[in-house]
């Protein structure tokens, strides 16, 4: 099961020190069907962190309003799983018992549960280590566990923060071929943020790239590539190149004024 | 070919982890003997020292005698019964207050850390309370609950309260944020954030301060022993010391050293048990 994510005008505002405001995000219009692979990218501190809390409930808007499959988001639940960038792993489990975490959250009997964990770990490529503890796992392997365990309790939305920033190159790659397996197996809603332009080309059907802060939707750049799994070295083709390179651009001028805004504030 | 083998393969096989464990066995002997001697070592010549220096003359024999004569006068009080009656006078009182401290401080941390402007609130009163040395209320807690019992495990339960608490305190508050997060996304009633997130994510911390206690209640109360008491380990040292019965008195000190170590050991043994999960051994 998936479900569609629509954004209406929303706007977030924190109140900072001082009795100021901060306006992280403002009025962002955004829709992303059922079963969408949607990538947001944008320049550090523009606010995408901001928008996936408010997509996980775990934060409320300021302004305007997060449909999921047309209905008002009231806060966090099981429909949507997060995948954090730090993995969240709970250390005194074993792998097998931190997916089973998740499970015991939604109230899956005890027998299920273990079965239903083991084959995701399966499906994320990790049989054979289910008794194995976070400190014995490789970064990938934790970020895998994480993975597993957002999918086990059968989630319409997957929200994924930066989940791969931490590994490295390699790890990431196969990491990333195995995403999107996964995906298209299971046809979940994903929302993906990234820092890295190639990561948001080869992963998403389309990429939004946002303004600095306050954050808005800057453009939102379909990407249509040959079927990934056919053709292995995707990333150099020319195809590929110029998306890479159309987002470059649309971030481009957003990364500068970023900096010159963070140039100022250090100034002052 | 090895370009093939390389980095395409998503799947990763687990190493076995039999290997590891035979590998174990096969060396777990001589590196238990080579851990019990090289432990050990320092402690033989302490004690070789201490049977050869009276001998030599090194140091006056009726100060310290040599460890033999300590020895014999150790059996002599076990045998009279008189090592057993005392050392269980001061083990009960230890362990009563230690016990308390536990069942109070581990609960009471528990909820202070979770309620913070409760723990705000109270940070700098306990804070004033760490640093008030139990030993200098020792005639406060005599004057209001007499020289008996009471007073002796009041002031063994005030001592380890306060590393108890503070730990546990420490711990509830620094549990991972990140985790905190995710038991939110999951939607976690407090209840099961606390039974399945803060308490298990608390157990470190706090077993350092119950074993910081377990040291404290051997040491404050063999203080206390040693004014007012009628029985317990401070009792027979300063009552053997008093009656210039030194080999008697050293064999009180040695009995305390001994239980000291053993308790720590056991509590280590409990918390190992307990943090079985964690990458390194508990630091001391
Ligand atoms: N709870 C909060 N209180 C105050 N300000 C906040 C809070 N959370 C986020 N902000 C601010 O909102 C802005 C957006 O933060 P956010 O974490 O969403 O950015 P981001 O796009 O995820 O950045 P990065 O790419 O570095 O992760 C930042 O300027 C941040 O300082
Ligand atoms: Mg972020």
């Amino acid at each position: 099961m998936s479900a569609g994510i629509e954004f209406r005008g929303v706007s977030k505002v924190f109140p900072v020190r001082g009795g100021d405001e901060l306006t992280a995000v403002d009025g962002i219009d955004l829709e992303i069907a059922a079963g969408e692979f949607a990538v947001l990218v944008g320049p550090s501190g523009c606010g995408k962190s901001t928008l996936l809390d408010l997509v996980g409930g775990l934060t409320v808007p300021s302004a305007g309003e997060i449909l999921l499959d047309g209905r008002p988001v009231r806060g966090p639940g099981p429909d949507r799983s997060t995948v954090f960038q730090q993995y969240a792993l709970l250390p005194w489990r074993t792998a097998q018992g931190n997916v089973e975490f998740g499970l015991e959250a939604i109230g899956v009997p005890r027998r299920l549960r273990r079965a239903r964990a083991r084959e995701y770990l399966e499906l994320v490529g990790l049989a054979g280590f289910e008794e194995r503890h976070p400190h014995e796992l490789s970064g990938g392997m934790r970020q895998r566990v994480a993975i597993a365990r957002s999918l086990a309790y059968d989630p319409e939305v997957l929200l994924m923060d930066e989940p791969f920033a931490a590994l490295d190159a390699q790890t990431r790659e196969s990491l990333q071929e195995e995403l999107l397996r996964i995906w298209r197996r299971t046809g979940k809603t994903v929302l993906f943020i990234t820092h890295g332009i190639e990561e948001a080309v080869y992963l998403g059907q389309r990429v939004a790239v946002m303004t600095s802060r306050p954050g808005r939707v800057k453009a939102v750049v379909p990407i249509e590539l040959p079927d990934r799994a056919a053709d292995r070295d995707l990333r150099s083709s020319p195809e590929f190149a110029r998306y890479r390179h159309e987002i470059w651009s649309l971030l481009h001028d957003e990364v500068s004024r970023a900096q010159q805004w963070e140039r100022e504030v250090g100034r002052v | 070919m090895s370009t093939e083998l390389g980095v395409r393969s998503a799947v990763v096989v687990a190493p076995p982890v039999v290997d590891r464990k035979v590998r174990q066995r096969r060396s777990w002997l001589p590196a238990l003997l080579r851990t019990v001697v090289g432990r050990s070592a320092a402690i033989v010549v302490l004690l070789a020292v201490w049977e050869a220096a009276p001998r030599l003359g090194l140091v006056d024999r009726t100060f310290l005698p040599p460890l033999s004569e300590v020895l014999r006068a150790w059996w002599g009080l076990l045998d009279g019964g008189r090592l057993g009656e005392n050392a269980r006078a001061s083990l009960v009182r230890s362990f009563s207050g230690f016990g308390l401290a536990v069942g109070i401080g581990v609960p009471l941390g528990l909820l202070i850390g979770w309620y913070r402007p409760l723990a705000e609130l109270l940070s700098p009163l306990l804070e004033l309370f760490r640093n008030t040395a139990a030993l200098a209320l020792l005639p406060v807690f005599v004057l209001v609950l007499g020289i008996g019992e009471t007073s002796k495990i009041a002031i063994v339960l005030y001592a380890c309260l306060w590393p108890i608490l503070l730990n546990t305190i420490s711990a509830v508050r620094t549990v991972d944020p990140t985790l905190l997060r995710l038991a939110r996304s999951l939607d976690l009633s407090p209840l099961r954030l606390f039974q399945k997130v803060i308490l298990p994510a608390s157990v470190p911390v706090v077993f350092t301060g119950i074993r910081l206690a377990g040291a404290v209640s051997i040491l404050v109360l063999v203080a206390a022993e040693m004014v007012g008491a009628k029985a317990g380990l401070g009792y027979l040292i300063n009552a053997s010391q008093y009656n210039f019965a030194i080999p008697q008195m050293y064999a009180g000190i040695l009995t305390i050293s001994v239980i000291g170590v053993a308790f720590n050991q056991l509590l280590l043994a409990i918390e190992r048990r307990l943090t079985a999960w964690r990458p390194g051994p508990p630091t001391s």
